[in-house]
């Protein structure tokens, strides 16, 4: 187990490497970011090439490459074009963002697992048809919509729930920003859970608990549930990832100064350290949750043994 | 204006207890307009750009902030945008290049520093020194020692510039390197604010939290989602806070702000999203503004391009001109939130400032039948085909294509025109300040100060900062120094327009439209307008009991 877990974080070296410099390569890519700063007015060339010099602008890519490689290391990620540190910027923005991406996954698991359990107890009866319409609805309906939607009835016309969020982001203000943006992981959840519990149901090892006369919460709860919940938690894993980084849409409509809306303006305004800097985190990010779901298996399934 | 400041802090003292009765009258059952002196209003607010030092703040988020905090020598009255003394008891000139500032004793930054000459120089010298990095150094361009302290290449060979002298504590002069009647007028720029002894000695911490001597002082700000400012007590202009203060909330997404100034979480927003233009005025009940503003949009062409500079390529530009159907355009595509263009400035300025509804005249009338004469006349389009270039990642796509379609339905052709986007803003810009562009681009230009000066020169002289189309006319360069060099500024503007003439002819650049400020408001808060620059004046909203 130990000499599994060394390995695989010894892998994530050459993956983060990587990453950061396709990111960096692919924001340099876009362009000469000082013209902008003076808007549609032209850059005075003095002031603009004391800008690029102290950037590092000027210098050939793979220097600034190695430049920012060894900020990273000294934990300088680089300044903001408003003259904030991006670490400061992570400060901020990260705590709410993982408050967001727990209320939303909180919501997934319980809601998606539970909905899943019940339907694929009773496929084919109406709760299942129900699910199946609702999910797909759910799945079909882009994020936008269901949160410019919620938010213009809880928010506007019924008055209960806030509208936007405010600037120190509470739980209790995060909760219909998370339930539309785990609207549609939520549907996954649930018919993943579905057919897992379903196809198990008829598998032996149920059977036989049954026939030992276990009570039913027994058998579903600790034998059904727990080998049905491996795909459920791989995709789990891979989610919290993708919900910090893609909270970008939810992020921008709530108001909610998080990671998405960071790399939004990052990119927005052409700003590498700040862009190059979160995505490194949320590889970072990626890469552990991918390990942990791979560790969890483990607990799941006894079967499963790393050497 | 010419009170010390001895009358207006007794005046002050007198306004703040005739406020405090009114209040305490107003709870006997009036009709229900009394405000409440210690309200604070609530604002929409975009995280600045830029660091929110005056020289280097040049877009209009962190100018906000900047015009709260600081009064300069000049202010631009809010309603007519006529630059008015502030700071400065007079600014005189013999010669319109050495120019001599009093400043009225007794004003203070909000640390109790006193304002005087040293505030302005130290300022000015500060922005316009190349290491410092300032973005709007070159508004310094015309003081004299300005090539030592910022030259074009190279490291600066004095720290000062020579143009700016002390004479005494509230007396400086200013020469310059040419000719500028209008000059005194500029001043009311945020780049010319004067900057506490507290920014030189700890600039971090000062900007943290900037100091300045205007009517409200921050009391706190988190970068990047709110900034309350509250009035200041040892204000010493004629301009006082009406309200308690004002909250700047930073917005991801101008939606969500709308979303929230209708959920009653908002005050007042000086942004309306394109897709809500249609219903703002039915939504807000009629709490919503939309007047001119000092912002022209043109397409530019690329006169450095052989094919653009012939003499049949003036035709064709003369052409494409009147083959724009401005109202139909302004009207569908922007709500009537623009208005057709009629010269190279801006109604804000006013017929006396130098605005004109004809000088463009027959040029700028959509007119297909001789527009299409011209066209072919001139030879056809350069190529056979004309793109108009803009950046993706603003709201230009439309109203580009909606041109095209215009000029394309003119000339009975579909493919003649069509828009050409480019990535993003800052890629956009360096193309076109590279020289790179082969035919039609999107040119934008907001008024620096209200001064016919500010939309002409920067634009059209041959050595223009901002002379995207790289135009050279000398006739035009020579009424532009005979403009900066006339006694007064009637005469100023009556040559400004003569070279305004020349643009008439040569058009190097169509001018579109004249955008409009829009923004709406709560009906928590009255007083609410916005000025010039589409920056609402805070300082004159009250807040509703």
């Amino acid at each position: 187990m130990g000499r599994y877990v060394i390995r695989r974080l010894l892998q994530m070296i050459p993956v983060f490497i990587g990453t950061t410099l396709l990111i960096f390569i692919m924001v340099y890519a876009l362009g000469d970011p000082v013209s902008a700063l003076f808007g549609d007015r032209a850059p005075d060339p003095a002031t603009a090439a004391q800008i690029r010099h102290d950037l590092h602008l000027d210098e050939p890519l793979w220097k600034q490459y190695l430049l920012y490689m060894a900020g990273i290391f000294t934990g300088n990620f680089g300044t903001a074009f408003n003259g904030q540190p991006v670490t400061e910027l992570m400060r901020t923005a990260f705590p709410i963002t993982v408050r967001l991406t727990i209320v939303a996954i909180l919501i997934e698991a319980v809601f998606g697992v539970l909905l899943g359990v019940v339907s694929g107890l009773r496929r084919r009866g109406w709760v299942d048809t129900a699910v199946l319409v609702l999910t797909l609805v759910v799945v079909s309906v882009p994020t936008f919509v269901t949160g410019y939607l919620l938010q213009l009835l809880l928010g506007v016309r019924w008055g209960v729930a806030p509208a936007t969020v405010s600037a120190e982001a509470p739980f209790n203000e995060l909760i219909v920003p998370g339930l539309v943006l785990a609207a549609v992981s939520l549907a996954y959840v649930t018919r993943l859970t579905r057919t897992t519990v379903a196809e198990n149901a008829r598998a032996d090892y149920v059977r036989t608990a049954v026939a030992k006369g276990l009570p039913r919460h027994r058998v579903v709860g600790r034998h059904l549930l727990r080998n049905s919940l491996i795909p459920v938690v791989t995709f789990l894993g891979t989610d919290i990832g993708a919900l910090m980084g893609g909270a970008l849409v939810t992020e921008r409509i709530f108001n909610i100064h998080g990671v998405g809306y960071q790399l939004y303006q990052g990119i927005l305004r052409q700003n590498s350290p700040t862009v190059v800097g979160f995505v490194t985190i949320l590889v970072i990010i990626f890469l552990i949750a991918n390990l942990l779901v791979d560790l969890l298996y483990a607990v799941l399934d006894p079967r499963i043994r790393y050497a | 204006m010419r009170t010390t400041a001895q009358v207006s802090w007794i005046a002050g003292a007198a306004a703040v207890a005739l406020a405090a009765t009114a209040c305490s009258g107003g709870g006997g059952g009036s009709s229900g307009g009394g405000s409440v002196p210690g309200g604070v209003v609530r604002a929409y607010w975009g995280d600045p750009q830029n660091p929110l030092e005056p020289a280097d703040t040049n877009e209009v988020q962190g100018g906000k902030v900047l015009d709260m905090i600081f009064r300069g020598l000049k202010i631009y009255n809010p309603d007519t945008g006529a630059a008015q003394n502030e700071v400065a008891q007079s600014i005189t000139s013999s010669d319109q290049r050495t120019f001599t500032v009093r400043i009225k004793p007794g004003w203070k930054f909000s640390n109790g520093e006193p304002v005087n000459a040293d505030s302005f120089i130290n300022a000015w010298n500060y922005g316009a020194l190349v290491t410092n990095k300032q973005l709007n150094a070159s508004f310094f361009a015309y003081i004299d020692g300005y090539a030592a302290v910022h030259p074009n290449s190279g490291s600066p060979t004095a720290r000062t510039m020579k143009g700016l002298k002390k004479v005494d504590d509230l007396t400086f002069t200013v020469t310059l390197i040419q000719k500028f009647s209008l000059f005194p007028d500029t001043l009311g720029y945020s780049a010319y604010y004067p900057l506490p002894k507290a920014f030189f000695s700890d600039p971090a911490a000062w900007l943290r939290k900037p100091i300045g001597n205007g009517p409200y002082v921050i009391s706190s700000y988190t970068k990047g989602s709110k900034m309350e400012l509250r009035k200041s007590s040892n204000f010493s202009g004629p301009d006082r806070a009406q309200n308690g203060g004002v909250d700047l909330i930073v917005y991801t997404d101008a939606n969500t702000a709308y979303t929230d100034l209708q959920a009653g979480n908002l005050d007042v927003i000086d942004i309306i999203p394109a897709a809500q233009l249609a219903n703002a005025p039915s939504d807000l009940s009629g709490r919503f503004i939309n007047q001119p503003a000092g912002i022209i949009q043109t397409l530019s062409f690329p006169l450095y391009q052989a094919n653009w500079s012939t003499p049949g390529a003036l035709k064709v530009r003369q052409g494409i001109s009147m083959a724009i159907n401005r109202p139909q355009i302004t009207q569908r595509i922007f709500n009537n939130s623009r208005t057709p263009a009629t010269d190279w400035t801006s109604p804000v300025l006013g017929q006396q400032g130098g605005f004109s509804k004809t000088i463009c005249g027959q040029a700028c009338t959509y007119d297909p039948a001789r527009a299409k004469t011209l066209i072919q006349q001139g030879g056809g389009l350069p190529g056979g085909q004309m793109t108009i270039s803009y950046n993706a990642d603003g709201d230009h796509k439309s109203w580009v294509d909606a041109v095209c379609n215009s000029i394309n339905t003119v000339l009975g052709n579909n493919h003649a025109c069509v828009g050409n986007p480019i990535g993003t803003f800052a890629d956009f810009r360096s193309q076109v300040t590279d020289k790179k562009m082969t035919s039609a681009f999107r040119t934008g230009w907001q008024m620096d100060y209200p001064l016919i000066q500010d939309f002409l020169e920067p634009l059209y002289t041959t050595n223009g900062s901002s002379n995207d189309a790289h135009f050279s006319n000398p006739q035009f360069d020579k009424l532009a120094n005979q403009a900066n060099a006339a006694p007064n500024s009637a005469a100023a503007v009556s040559s400004w327009q003569d070279a305004e003439k020349i643009l008439a002819v040569q058009m190097p650049a169509i001018p579109l439209w004249y955008q409009n400020a829009v923004g709406g408001y709560s009906a928590r808060v009255s007083g609410v307008r916005l000025n010039s620059f589409s920056v609402p004046v805070y300082y004159r909203i009250t807040v509703k009991s």
